[in-house]
């Protein structure tokens, strides 16, 4: 008897585990997808867009103009893909923004400023465009 | 009796020979053994985003072109922190109660040298020069000083002071602290990283910003002279 119990509880174990598993594919995707670009963020971003990409990072506190929240699907949702890919490239100004948020860029290829920006949409939860 | 003496004193000045010989190798010696386990201490080949996230100190292979000795000899025997997050700022932050603050159980010391140590350290860093044409020799105007501008150009204009404090509770904390830049730096070091980080340091969390001569000048200036000051106004 003990054994019967312990191999369904086995059977539902893995069944559990499959079952997280698969139920959402698109995650597991995604997690591959934008792993380089999360990477460029966590290097390069979070120190003013902090470590839940809400605008709250390390530096934020001592900043005349608050970083963005990148977690707001409303504030995020409503700048055009290119916009933010321009910010990215050429900094605030580029967009009549602040001038605390630099140009990256020297430091980002344009293929890294394409993967950042649809990582951007992605934290957001905002849409691919 | 005399023929004792003099091979004694052969000896004895052999030996002492032998120990200055030794000392002057000294420095070298606590590089490798005590500080590169941390630091490199010669250029890597390739610097990927791995280098910045594994390093446990600062690159040293251009020591040399980037710190005043003096400073080096005393903070060596009585090292402060200079990164108030740490070597590298994502590595040593944690959630706050609004902000991400600094994890300070993470951080750690670094270690002590004896002043004899220290002075043969800071000789043998100073002869890691990194890869020529690394620095800009010469072109910072030394005798120029800061204009008033300046402190504009550091906290709002350029936005120096999101990321780096200056000693008077201002500033952002993921950038080395600025308030000891000009006894601690080369102001030709100081005016070639502000110009362009990434080609110092590269894949380094500071961006390479547009800036005009005169705004290097004058940035360079400004950093330069807050070591002697104990606020910056």
């Amino acid at each position: 008897m003990m054994n019967i119990n312990r191999i369904i509880s086995q059977l539902a174990g893995i069944t559990l585990i499959s079952l997280c598993s698969f139920s959402n594919p698109a995650i597991a995707a995604d997690d591959d997808q934008f792993k380089h670009a999360e990477r460029l963020y966590d290097t390069y971003c979070v120190q003013c867009h902090g470590m839940n990409r809400d605008g709250n990072g390390l530096n934020s506190t001592y900043m005349s103009v608050q970083p963005r929240d990148h977690s707001d699907p409303k504030g995020m949702g409503d700048i055009p893909l290119e916009e933010i890919a321009e910010v990215l490239k050429k900094g605030g100004l580029a967009a009549n923004k602040s001038v605390l948020m630099p140009a990256w860029g020297e430091i980002f290829s344009d293929e890294e400023i394409d993967q950042l920006t649809a990582y951007l949409r992605h934290i957001c939860k905002c849409g691919s465009n | 009796m005399i023929k004792a003496h003099l091979l004694a004193a052969i000896i004895g000045a052999g030996f002492l020979a032998s120990s200055v010989t030794t000392f002057a190798a000294d420095g070298s010696a606590i590089l490798q053994s005590q500080c590169a386990s941390c630091h490199a201490l010669t250029q890597p080949e390739k610097v990927t985003l791995d280098h910045i996230w594994e390093r446990k100190g600062p690159d040293l292979y251009y020591a040399g072109v980037k710190f005043n000795k003096p400073w080096l000899v005393k903070w060596l025997q009585d090292p402060v922190r200079i990164r108030p997050s740490g070597v590298f700022y994502r590595t040593h932050i944690k959630k706050g109660e609004k902000a991400d603050v600094v994890d300070e159980s993470t951080l750690i010391d670094h270690m002590k040298l004896t002043q004899a140590d220290a002075e043969a350290a800071a000789d043998a860093l100073m002869a890691l020069t990194g890869p020529e044409g690394l620095i800009e020799t010469g072109k910072f105007d030394k005798d120029k000083k800061a204009s008033p501008m300046a402190k504009m150009l550091f906290v709002k204009l350029r936005g120096c002071s999101a990321c780096h404090s200056t000693g008077d509770g201002k500033g952002g904390l993921s950038g080395p602290e600025l308030q000891t830049a000009g006894e601690r730096l080369q102001p030709d070091f100081i005016y070639s990283y502000t110009k362009d980080p990434q080609k110092i340091d590269k894949g380094v969390w500071m961006p390479k910003l547009a800036i005009s001569e005169q705004d290097l000048q004058n940035l360079t200036s400004y950093i330069v002279q807050l070591s002697g000051k104990k606020e910056a106004k």
